[in-house]
């Protein structure tokens, strides 16, 4: 390996795997935390080469033909709920999706209750959302087969933090050494928080912009740089990751209004003017548009890659069930 | 003679006298009839070779969630202060005089409740203090309800104060507390988890002290979790307001990263802190600036415990682990026994009127044996009590019951 190659690479340390050792030694994904640079190097290479065989006429495969996974989401979703069920099913997967409106949640049964009742049928593969921080982690508990953390309240959404990770690193090369900026709403976002701790792992700078009343207490301890004005927290910036507003998870006063908060902290080719020029502009939807972003940024073919975040989406949770499914299917686990 | 039992080769101690020393101490029925170094047996008395252990009054536990008296027994309390938040809420002298009535049995563990201050814990009108004291209720609280209106409040402490009644607040700003049940700090950012910040203790303990000053009545905060809820009561205190405060083990002996992994039985409320608040309350415990130590028993069933961690009720059953947790700073040279046995007996009896709490002639003979040193592991399968929801699980700790007598009857004894 040469050094070009390494300081191009995502993370030095990552391309140190030892020889023979389980590149992926955890039963389930719950969260990026945890994880370590050649873990998750690891996924991202199994999921880029998804992301071009996705892009071929044959893309189906019957690799994890015979396993079932079932998707279990108490929260509502559109994309990733999609994502999981596209994703098995290229796989060749038996796929069953279940939400709450459909389940016996609303019959009043507990979470536990459920857990075990799905556990019972034996399923492969668990993918759960809830709306609730940790109650993906005490169902991986009670079950025993994987579990996939599809989102659980602000605390992290493993899979999405990965997909971003795979847009940037196919767009720039590379994840060490950039400038990342991650704006709006991070006090109710899972989503920012896997973001964090994933692009710190792999090197990157990460800085959040957001007004204060979104922002943790004590962000600085999260070993990022904290930035309240958009003009400052942008300048020079490689990609910039904005965040949905989450009304719905708002109590209380948090923002005056969504006139004023696009004002100051929505994202406008203007305010995006002090961004590197090849800047990339992302979104892990559902867009509010005109609210944190306006519509010819979230439009512009150049710079935005909301799209492909999408794509890219179906890609790594394909590499997720395939390698969370080895053990099960006996395959070698190695490089 | 049959009701006379003498407790010989004894280390008496009495926090209230300050009596430390070996001796014996007699009971007469259920009361204490003599006691100090050199007490002459009399002739066919019941002799209990106490093997060098500490004798001192039984625990008063002034903040319990529910009455089990074989668990409390077990930990050495002999008084539970049952709090007003039961199935009916304790408003009315009704509840009072049954509850009273129910603790009667003296094979039991004394039981007296707290009344709410304000009907339902509603926080607008003031429920019937003189009734339900004049029934027997020691202190007048809303539970974990803090009282928010600031007339009201005042209303409270100046009406309690023509009865001398006690006023327990509980110190969390609603507002600011609102769906919130962990620490602000690194750990609730990073876990996701809803915070509640040490102001909203502040804030309150600040208003209720200058309210207790105004109006010259007595103030207890039930349980103080933060260095700076602690300076604010050490400030009142200095400036000469009648405030008291208490708290409870777990508070001294956990802190913010307990709750990592989403362990819902660390919840409790108010919430687990920091570590510099944790060793802020241990330097309150042995400056005495912190009156009272409490168990907070709150039992709870798997099934309210074993839920996502918002969803997860609070509480720690703490009546079994209530001794041999609040002598761990003794252990670790922090404080002495004497001022922890002090703010498990005296300082609450004190504070609500009770005899007991002491070693005195003439006073109930409510007393704990225990061997302050003897070392074991908190196992919740081999508790007494019916609830096993305990943080402590595996933890070694130092300090065993060994008798436990309310009223001159044995409700405690293990062989160790």
């Amino acid at each position: 390996m040469t050094y070009d190659n390494i300081k191009n690479e995502s993370y030095a340390r990552a391309d140190i795997t030892p020889p023979g050792g389980n590149p992926f030694p955890h039963k389930h994904l719950l969260g990026i935390w945890g994880l370590d640079p050649a873990e998750i190097k690891y996924l991202l290479d199994c999921a880029d080469h998804y992301a071009d065989s996705n892009r071929q006429s044959g893309k189906n495969t019957k690799t994890l033909a015979g396993l079932t996974q079932i998707n279990l989401f108490f929260e509502n979703s559109t994309r990733t709920l999609m994502s999981f069920e596209i994703a098995g099913k290229r796989l060749g997967m038996d796929t069953i999706s279940m939400s709450t409106s459909t389940s016996s949640i609303k019959k009043g049964e507990t979470l536990l209750d459920t857990a075990l009742t799905l556990n019972a049928m034996r399923p492969d593969v668990l993918v759960i959302r809830h709306g609730d921080s940790g109650a993906v982690e005490l169902l991986s508990r009670k079950v025993d087969c994987a579990v996939i953390n599809a989102g659980d309240g602000r605390h992290e959404h493993p899979t999405q933090a990965l997909l971003d990770a795979l847009t940037i690193r196919r767009r720039k090369g590379h994840l060490n050494g950039l400038t990342v900026a991650i704006c709006g709403d991070v006090t109710h976002s899972r989503v920012a928080r896997s973001n964090i701790w994933l692009l710190s792992a792999m090197g990157a700078r990460v800085r959040l912009v957001a007004p204060p009343t979104l922002l943790p207490v004590n962000a600085t301890s999260m070993g990022v740089e904290v930035y309240h004005d958009m003009t400052a927290g942008l300048a020079g910036a490689d990609v910039v990751m904005m965040l949905r507003l989450q009304q719905e998870r708002m109590s209380g006063a948090f923002l005056p209004s969504l006139r004023e908060y696009y004002k100051f902290w929505g994202l406008t080719h203007e305010k995006l003017s002090v961004a590197k020029d090849d800047v990339l502009v992302m979104h892990p939807g559902p867009m509010n548009r005109g609210v944190e972003i306006a519509s010819d940024v979230a439009d512009d073919i150049d710079r935005s890659a909301i799209q492909e975040q999408v794509e890219m989406g179906v890609s790594v949770r394909m590499a997720c069930l395939d390698i969370l499914t080895r053990k099960q299917r006996e395959e070698e686990v190695g490089p | 003679m049959k009701n006379i039992v003498a407790y010989t080769n004894a280390r008496l101690m009495d926090p209230e006298s300050g009596l430390d020393c070996n001796g014996s101490l007699i009971t007469n029925g259920g009361h204490i009839d003599m006691l100090g170094a050199d007490v002459t047996i009399p002739a066919g008395v019941k002799i209990i070779d106490c093997g060098g252990r500490i004798l001192s009054p039984g625990i008063i536990d002034m903040r319990a969630h529910q009455v089990d008296s074989d668990a409390a027994a077990a930990g050495g309390i002999t008084t539970i202060i049952l709090q007003p938040d039961q199935t009916t809420i304790i408003d009315t002298d009704a509840p009072v005089e049954r509850i009273i009535r129910r603790a009667e049995n003296p094979d039991n563990v004394r039981v007296y409740p707290m009344g709410a201050a304000t009907k339902g814990f509603m926080g607008r009108e003031i429920a019937e203090i003189g009734q339900m004291k004049a029934s027997g209720a020691v202190a007048f609280t809303d539970c974990n309800h803090a009282v928010a209106d600031a007339q009201v409040m005042r209303r409270l402490l100046t009406y309690a104060g023509f009865f001398d009644a006690l006023i327990v607040q509980f110190a969390e700003e609603a507002s600011l507390a609102a769906g919130g049940f962990a620490h602000d700090g690194s750990v609730a950012d990073r876990l996701g988890l809803a915070a509640i910040p040490v102001s909203a203790e502040v804030i309150q303990i600040e208003r209720d002290a200058r309210l207790a000053e105004m109006t010259g009545a007595r103030l207890h905060i039930a349980l103080v979790s933060s260095r700076e809820g602690l300076n604010a009561i050490r400030a009142a205190k200095a400036r000469g307001v009648q405030i008291s405060c208490g708290v409870a083990p777990h508070y001294l002996q956990l802190n913010e990263n307990d709750v990592e992994g989403f362990r819902s039985f660390a919840k409790v409320s108010p919430p687990l802190r920091s570590e510099e608040d944790r060793l802020a309350l241990v330097d309150g415990l042995s400056d005495g600036t912190i009156d009272v130590i409490c168990s907070d028993h709150n039992g709870k069933s798997e099934d309210t415990k074993r839920l996502p961690f918002a969803q997860a009720s609070n509480g720690i059953a703490g009546f079994e682990t209530l001794l041999a947790l609040a002598l761990a700073p003794a252990h670790a040279g922090r404080t002495d026994i004497m001022t922890v046995l002090k703010t498990l007996t005296i300082t609450p009896a004190n504070l609500l009127g009770l005899s007991s709490g002491r070693l005195a002639v003439g006073a109930p003979a409510d007393i704990m044996i225990f061997d302050p040193n003897a070392p074991w592991r908190i196992d919740p399968d081999s508790f007494i009590g019916r609830h096993r929801n305990t943080p402590f699980a595996t933890i070694p700790v130092q300090g065993k019951v060994w008798r436990t007598m309310a009223q001159g009857h044995m409700l405690f004894s293990s062989e160790a």
